[in-house]
Order: structure tokens, then C-alpha cells, then sequence
């Protein structure tokens, strides 16, 4: 059935709750009747199926993913969600210090299978509710992060996230969920699916090629995949033919599949929303230029968000978030010169 | 008569000025909210419809000095501090002319040189800042208050905690008024705490805690007054609780479908609008005609002030990188 991610995401859950007892899920606005269903309807409707396990919580991101640490080490499966991937930071520690460490520091005896899901994206609504975290949390061994760009992935991901020992960080990006209704989203982009009725999991740690091509790698995640993809469109007449990456899992990253790609083409450029500084671009450019620099036709690039928090205004919105066009220009000018 | 204690202690002119800014609250939200739905304005929106009399009541007894701090509901706020609609919708508009050049927004509203730090829309955010800005009035010997606005639901995180308690600790001159008005976004205060009054939680810093009907102005205005009487004689924070509601939505075009209409329209005959401007007409303070002049006034601000929002210019595309460190530019 062709579903939204919002609601692709719902039925992943649904899935996994009806499969295993230990799922539950913790947040806050998830499951209040006559409420939304999280900030953009993921959760909708759970509670009548799971009320025991949908947890509504204060407003408390610090106990909502502590409590999903402690649960997870004492064998269940949390997922916990905040309603904007930047109050993270309030749950920072439980998140960097306890979540990401306990096991490390247990020497290996214990296990925390958290999953986290948290909306990111420049949206309309300033600096406090923009940010886009990847980079943050690339930075912090004990995690795994995943970013799907479509529904297909998204409950592909969610499933093997759930399943896995591990914790999962899920980033889910605000104007490609689908929701519908009075939590729409204006400039939304169709990242709908067709949504197999049976099982499937998308493996963590693997990439897809989402568009083949021979001048130059593309990589791009979330609604930066979607802006590569277009960018590649309007390429093509032109004559440049873009190989577009998503990565699919930023941590661990599919190196064999970035790289293969990179051997190929000898060109390619990353495309984040972010800041450039520090960014999700810095490690996986990096990780290019020491792997296989001899393959190197021109230097690793990057577009980048400028090294700013997001701006309120629409207009300076716009310029602040790489947007196809300018991805193009890059693309064009890169291979003009190289 | 019933206030006529208070309505003689605040006088005509600041009763004329409550009044006043108040119904400008109205005005400018309901202006706007139907400018959002209309696809117009962009963004999103937390309005304040129906808690009017809490910020006005807690501004008017502040001086130029005194600093508040707001939420992501920070349009009542700003108006009851007294910065300029125009400049407010400058901003809501993203304007060059916005009282925070169109970078901040509905949710980061606010101007230091009129007293308001640009609102935080971190929930419970701006709580341990104003104790901050509080502690540094005191430091310098200043006789000024910091003043943080939050909700029933702020109550709720840990900043709430720690900023009351290093205020308690530090005897800052601050107040922290809760603005419960019985939800947080969709969750009612039922689900989310396990006490009645948030005033309570007071105790356990060992300050003052206090409670005011926040559908009543001169209500706030009294409870407030002594709170922040005490913080400017060094007396030490007050947690001042406002029972209020919200007769709007949480955000946007939400419908409030996770309230009963029987609680909806309990609270909507204790709108605080009418209920002072009752109080104006039976004391004499003003005649009903009065008041729709000032209605009529009120409406016409609120136009001009949509004019001079839309007509602004944008922002220069170089602005995106004005303004974000003091002692560099932004490096590329
Ligand atoms: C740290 C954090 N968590 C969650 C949110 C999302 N959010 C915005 S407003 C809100 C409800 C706030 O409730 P309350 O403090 O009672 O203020 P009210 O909206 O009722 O004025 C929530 C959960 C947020 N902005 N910040
Ligand atoms: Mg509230």
C-alpha cells in the first residue's frame, strides 16, 4: 500500500509492538486522545491498539530517554521520541553519557537497545526548532544513526532498529513525513512508498544508489537526497551524468558503497542542511580522501548550510538551505574545471 | 463595590493603559491567526488568546530596568512589555524591520532594549537565564527584577528545577510566574503531575510560592505586585502561579479535539476581556462607548501595524551572516 513515511513509520511500530511485548513506546503528545499522534503523527492512534505501551510522558526529555535507557538495559524495547531533534539537547547526558557508554563502561556485560526518533529539518520556524543533528551525534561513539529518505526505508529501518542490540538514533525529516491534516507540513516532498503488507527490514549500515551515473558521486541524506536527486535531473540536460548516494545509515556509514561509487566516478560532492562546520560532509569526505585519494579527479566539496544557526525569515531561509539549484551549480562548476 | 480598593490604588491612567494593551493582545492575535490560516503569514504560531490578563497583569507592575523572559507563546508578552506591534509583525512577517530583523520569528519575540530577552521556545529554557540575569542585578547591587514566563508544563523539566533552587540558593530578585493554563500542548496537567498547584513545588526550594486567578487583571496585578516588591527589597524569588487557559489552540490550526466542550465553555465565560471590562463599567472607570472607542483604536494599531509589517523589505541576503559573533565574521 503506498503510505507516507508518517505513517509508514506508524505501521513499522504497530508491527513490532504486535511482534514483540517488550516494544513499547515513551514521549511526549504520542498518545493523548483527540491529539496528534507525536508532533507529526507517527504515533496516531497506537494507544487504542497498545494503551498499556504508548507512554505519554510530561514534558521531560531527560527522564523521557533516561527511562528509556534504564528500561532498555533491564530487557525491553523502548522507542523514545522528542518533537524536534533539538530538544536532544535536553536529554543530552542520558543520551552521550548513559545510553552511548553504559555498555562500554559495563566492559561489554551489558546491553542498552534504545531506539531514538527525533524530526529534523529547516522549517519555517527558527533557530530553536531547525537544527539538523547528524554531525552532533556522528561524533559520539556508542550510537548507531540512521536517516531514511523514504517511507520504504524509513519502516525498513525502524524494524531493524527495534530488533538490534544496539542503540539507533533516528533522524526523520519534517517536510518529508506525509502527515496529513492539521500537522501538514507547507514545501512537504512526496517521499511515499508502496509498503510491502509482510515483514522486511532494511539492513543498518547499507546505502543505496538512488540514481546511476558516471561524471560524479552525489551523496545526500533525508531531503538533501531528494534536492540531489532533482539537482541530477536538471543535470542531465546539460549532458552531466550525477551518481546519487544515500546513505541510508550515517553511522556506521556504507564505506564500500561510498567509496565504490567515488572509484567510479573520480568526482563528488556531499550535500548537507547543516552547517559546513564540523559536519556530516567533514567525515565523509574524509573518510574519501584517506581511502582513496589516488582516484581523486577533483577535490572532495562540500554544500553546505552557511556556519550560522537557521534564520526566521523565508527569504533568508531559502538561501540557508542548499537548494537543487545550487547544488547544480556546483556539480557544473566542479566538472568544468576538473 | 467589588475592587473598588484596587481599581483606586492603580489609578485611571494605568487602568486605561491594562485595559488598552490587553485588548491589543486580542486584536493582534486574532489578526494574525486568521492571516496564518489564509496561508499569509509563514511559520508557525503558539497564540495567547484568553491569557491576556497574566501577562498584562505581571508587566504593569515592572519597571524600565526589569527584564521578563517569554516561551514559544511570547506575543502577549511582547505586547504587555510594550515593544511595538509594528516591529512584531515585522518579524512574524520576517522582516528587516522585525524587532529581531526577521531571524527569530513567532517563537524567539522579544527586544533587551525594551526589557524582554527574545523569547526561548525551549520549554523550560529561559528559567535557569533568568535567574542569570537576576543574580546579576543583584551582584551590582542593582534594584531590578528578571521576570521568566513559562507554563504548567515547564514545571516539568529539569531547567525548572535547577534554575529555582540556585535561585532560592542565591536569593536573586526574580519571579517566576507559571502560566498554568491546564495543558501542555495536548497533554492535560492531570496526566503530567500528580499536585494541584504548581505553587506548591515552592516548598521544596524553601521561596515563596503564591497563587493568582489568571482570568482576573487585577488579580495578577496585586499577586504580582507583591512578588516583585520582594524580589527588588531583596526579599528572595517568588514562584507565582496563574490559573489560566488557553481559548485558542496550542499551535496552529489545532482544534483542541483533547478538550471536553464542557471544560471549553466553562473557561470561555471566565474570558478575561469582558470579565475587566465589567469591572471598568461598573466602577465608572469607563462608560461602554468609551471602551469601543478604545476597541476601535486597538483595531485600527493592529492594521496599521499589518501594513507596515507587510510592506517591509527582506532581509539583505547578506544579513544570514550578520549578527552572530561580536569579535568575528563567520568563517566559511
Ligand atoms: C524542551 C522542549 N520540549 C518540547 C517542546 C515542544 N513543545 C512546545 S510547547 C509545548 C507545550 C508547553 O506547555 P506549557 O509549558 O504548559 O506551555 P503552554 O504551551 O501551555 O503555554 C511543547 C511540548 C519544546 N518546545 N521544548
Ligand atoms: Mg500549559
Amino acid at each position: 500500500m503506498r503510505m507516507g513515511i508518517a505513517e509508514a513509520l506508524r505501521k513499522a511500530i504497530h508491527d513490532e509492538m504486535e511482534r514483540d511485548k517488550s516494544v513499547f513506546c515513551i514521549g511526549e503528545d504520542i498518545g493523548i486522545p483527540g491529539g496528534y499522534g507525536g508532533a507529526f503523527t507517527v504515533t496516531l492512534g497506537l494507544e487504542k491498539d497498545f494503551r498499556e505501551r504508548i507512554i505519554d510522558t510530561p514534558i521531560s526529555e531527560a527522564g523521557i530517554f533516561g527511562a528509556a535507557c534504564g528500561a532498555a538495559i533491564m530487557g525491553m524495547r523502548p522507542i523514545a521520541d522528542v518533537q524536534y531533534g533539538d530538544f536532544l539537547f535536553c536529554a543530552m547526558d542520558q543520551v552521550v553519557d548513559q545510553i552511548a557508554k553504559l555498555r562500554y563502561m559495563s566492559g561489554g556485560k551489558l546491553k542498552v537497545p534504545v531506539v531514538m526518533r527525533a524530526p529534523v529539518g529547516v522549517t519555517g520556524r527558527g533557530a530553536q526548532h531547525s537544527q539538523n543533528l547528524e554531525s552532533y551525534f556522528m561524533s559520539c561513539p556508542g550510537i548507531k544513526i540512521v536517516a531514511p529518505a523514504t517511507a520504504y526505508d524509513a519502516a525498513g529501518l525502524l524494524k531493524s532498529a527495534v530488533r538490534d542490540d544496539d542503540p539507533v538514533l533516528m533522524f526523520e525529516h519534517k517536510l518529508l513525513y506525509g502527515s496529513k491534516g492539521i500537522r501538514a507540513e507547507s514545501g512537504s516532498i512526496d517521499a511515499s512508498s508502496d509498503i510491502p503488507e509482510d515483514d522486511y527490514t532494511v539492513p543498518i549500515g547499507r546505502g543505496i544508489i538512488r540514481r546511476e551515473g558516471q561524471d560524479i558521486t552525489v551523496i545526500g541524506s533525508l531531503l538533501m537526497m531528494h534536492f540531489s536527486l532533482q539537482a541530477s535531473q536538471m543535470l542531465e540536460g546539460v549532458g552531466i551524468s550525477c551518481e546519487v548516494i544515500d546513505p541510508r545509515t550515517l553511522w556506521p556509514l556504507d564505506l564500500e558503497l561510498i567509496l565504490g561509487s567515488v572509484k567510479k566516478t573520480g568526482r563528488v560532492v556531499i550535500v548537507e542542511e547543516s552547517p559546513k562546520q564540523g559536519g556530516v560532509g567533514a567525515e565523509i569526505g574524509m573518510q574519501i580522501a584517506e581511502n582513496i585519494p589516488d582516484y581523486l579527479l577533483a577535490p572532495v566539496t562540500r554544500v553546505a548550510a552557511p556556519n550560522t544557526p537557521a534564520p526566521f525569515s523565508p527569504t533568508l531561509e531559502k538561501l540557508y538551505v542548499p537548494q537543487p539549484e545550487r547544488i547544480a551549480d556546483t556539480i557544473k562548476r566542479l566538472i568544468e574545471e576538473y | 463595590m467589588a475592587y473598588e480598593g484596587i481599581i483606586t490604588r492603580i489609578g485611571k491612567e494605568k487602568l486605561t493603559e491594562m485595559l488598552r494593551r490587553m485588548l491589543e493582545i486580542r486584536g493582534f492575535e486574532e489578526k494574525i491567526r486568521f492571516l496564518f490560516l489564509e496561508g499569509e503569514m509563514p511559520g508557525t504560531i503558539h497564540q495567547y488568546i484568553g491569557m491576556e490578563a497574566c501577562a498584562v497583569g505581571v508587566c504593569s507592575v515592572l519597571e524600565k530596568g526589569d527584564v521578563i523572559a517569554s516561551t514559544h507563546r511570547p506575543h502577549g508578552h511582547a505586547i504587555a512589555r510594550g515593544l511595538s506591534m509594528d516591529a512584531m509583525m515585522g518579524e512574524l512577517y520576517g522582516r528587516a524591520t522585525g524587532c529581531c530583523m526577521g531571524k527569530g520569528g513567532s517563537m524567539h519575540m522579544g527586544d533587551l532594549s525594551k526589557g524582554m530577552l527574545p523569547a526561548i521556545a525551549i520549554v523550560g529554557g529561559n528559567i535557569p537565564v533568568v535567574t542569570g540575569m537576576a543574580l546579576a542585578f543583584k551582584l551590582r547591587n542593582e534594584r531590578r527584577v528578571a521576570v521568566s514566563f513559562f507554563g504548567d508544563g515547564a514545571s516539568n523539566e529539569g531547567a525548572f528545577h535547577e534554575g529555582l533552587n540556585m535561585a532560592a540558593v542565591t536569593k536573586a530578585p526574580a519571579v517566576f510566574v507559571c502560566e498554568n493554563n491546564l495543558y501542555g500542548a495536548s497533554t492535560s496537567i492531570k496526566r503530567a503531575l500528580k499536585i494541584e498547584n504548581i505553587a506548591d513545588r515552592a516548598l521544596s526550594y524553601g521561596i515563596r510560592g503564591d497563587i493568582a486567578d489568571g482570568m482576573n487583571v487585577l488579580d495578577v496585578y496585586e499577586h504580582a505586585k507583591e512578588a516583585v516588591d520582594r524580589a527588588r527589597s531583596a526579599e528572595g524569588p517568588t514562584l507565582l502561579e496563574l490559573k489560566t487557559f488557553r481559548l485558542c489552540g496550542h499551535s496552529r490550526r489545532d482544534p483542541n479535539n483533547y478538550m471536553s466542550d464542557e471544560e471549553k465553555e466553562e473557561w470561555k465565560n471566565k474570558d478575561p476581556l469582558p470579565y475587566f471590562e465589567n469591572i471598568l463599567k461598573n466602577n465608572e472607570i469607563f462608560t461602554g462607548e468609551e471602551i469601543a472607542d478604545i476597541k476601535q483604536s486597538v483595531e485600527r494599531s493592529v492594521e496599521k501595524a499589518i501594513e507596515f509589517g507587510k510592506g517591509s523589505p527582506e532581509p539583505d541576503p547578506a544579513d544570514i551572516r550578520k549578527g552572530l559573533y561580536v569579535t568575528m565574521e563567520v568563517p566559511e
